[in-house]
């Protein structure tokens, strides 16, 4: 299984390094665009017996390390190969 | 009373701690591996500052699975004292020994310089020898410190008067130009609710000397030294 995981910061939580990433494209001259939140991205690979059984190792690890869930929340996409 | 330092891979102020709490203070100091369990008596144990395990991921997030963490958290379970500092104070968080998280400095810049921090609260082993509104002065050396909780944090924080210092200015306002990284409410230290766990991203081992530029920092170091030599008192 191959897994790829989405670390962002909650709402709430400041991001300056989204601002700072913002400001750039501002002074590019991209003035359209708005709310830029940067956030990790993590590709691992997965053995497991089915579907179900990996996400809920997937959830734990993300609970567990990947993702500090006072700041951070995770997404997922799974691909069986 | 026996002080714990731990070295985790990427520590850089543990030989700092353990050489202001031997030869500044005249403290009995052992350094502890991080690959090592928690053994022999402590009375209180250092989590120092630095990079551990290369800050990668998250500031303190691979430190937090040292195998001495599990020895630290029951050592802090049992009432044992866990002092936290910058890096630590981040391993602390991630451990959950401590409320909210450590993240990057609001203007993205590493900062560091002597900050003035106010004392909150005087009632814990760590500002016991220090009076409430009193002002230390102190060095900042991080790129993560701002402090951060969710608003159902912060108020169970003043409830219990958990913050126990603040960055302030020369005249003990918890202005925005004092707040060196962004932190919420200028907090720079605070306490679990047992009141025996205390992080902090000031570093009070680098100001335990007048040459250093202050000597602040020792008045944290003494008031646990005190607060243990009472404790011990009472048990006789």
């Amino acid at each position: 299984m191959r897994v790829k995981i989405y670390v962002s910061l909650k709402r709430g939580v400041l991001d300056p390094q989204g601002k700072a990433i913002e400001r750039s494209l501002h002074t590019l001259g991209y003035e359209e665009v708005r709310e830029v939140r940067a956030g990790k991205y993590i590709e691992l690979e997965l053995d497991a017996t089915s579907r179900d059984a990996a996400e809920l190792r997937i959830r734990e690890i993300c609970d567990k390390l990947l993702a500090n869930p006072v700041i951070e929340d995770f997404r997922y996409e799974m691909d069986a190969e | 009373m026996r002080w714990g330092v731990i070295t985790f891979p990427g520590s850089c102020d543990d030989h700092d701690v353990f050489d202001s709490l031997k030869s500044e203070l005249g403290q009995k100091v052992k350094m502890l591996w991080h690959k090592d369990g928690l053994v022999g008596n402590f009375d209180c144990i250092v989590l120092p500052g630095g990079f551990s395990y290369g800050d990668y991921l998250r500031c303190g997030a691979m430190a937090r699975f040292s195998p001495i963490l599990r020895g630290v958290v029951e050592f802090a379970r049992s009432g044992g004292l866990v002092l936290g500092i910058c890096n630590g104070f981040q391993i602390l968080c991630e451990a959950g020994l401590l409320p909210g998280a450590l993240v990057r400095n609001a203007d993205l810049q590493f900062v560091c310089r002597a900050v003035h921090l106010r004392v909150e609260e005087s009632d814990t082993p760590f500002t016991s020898g220090l009076k409430r509104g009193q002002i230390l002065k102190m060095p900042v050396k991080h790129g993560e410190g701002c402090y951060y909780a969710d608003a159902a944090t912060l108020e169970q924080l003043r409830r219990n008067r958990q913050i126990l210092l603040r960055y302030v200015d020369g005249k003990g306002k918890p202005t925005a130009p004092a707040n060196p990284n962004g932190s919420v409410e200028n907090i720079a230290g605070l306490c679990n609710e047992g009141r025996n766990v205390f992080g902090l991203m000031p570093h009070p081992e680098d100001a335990c000397s007048k040459l250093l530029g202050s000597e602040d920092g020792a008045k944290i170091f003494t008031s646990i030294a005190a607060a243990c030599a009472q404790k011990a008192d009472a048990h006789v």
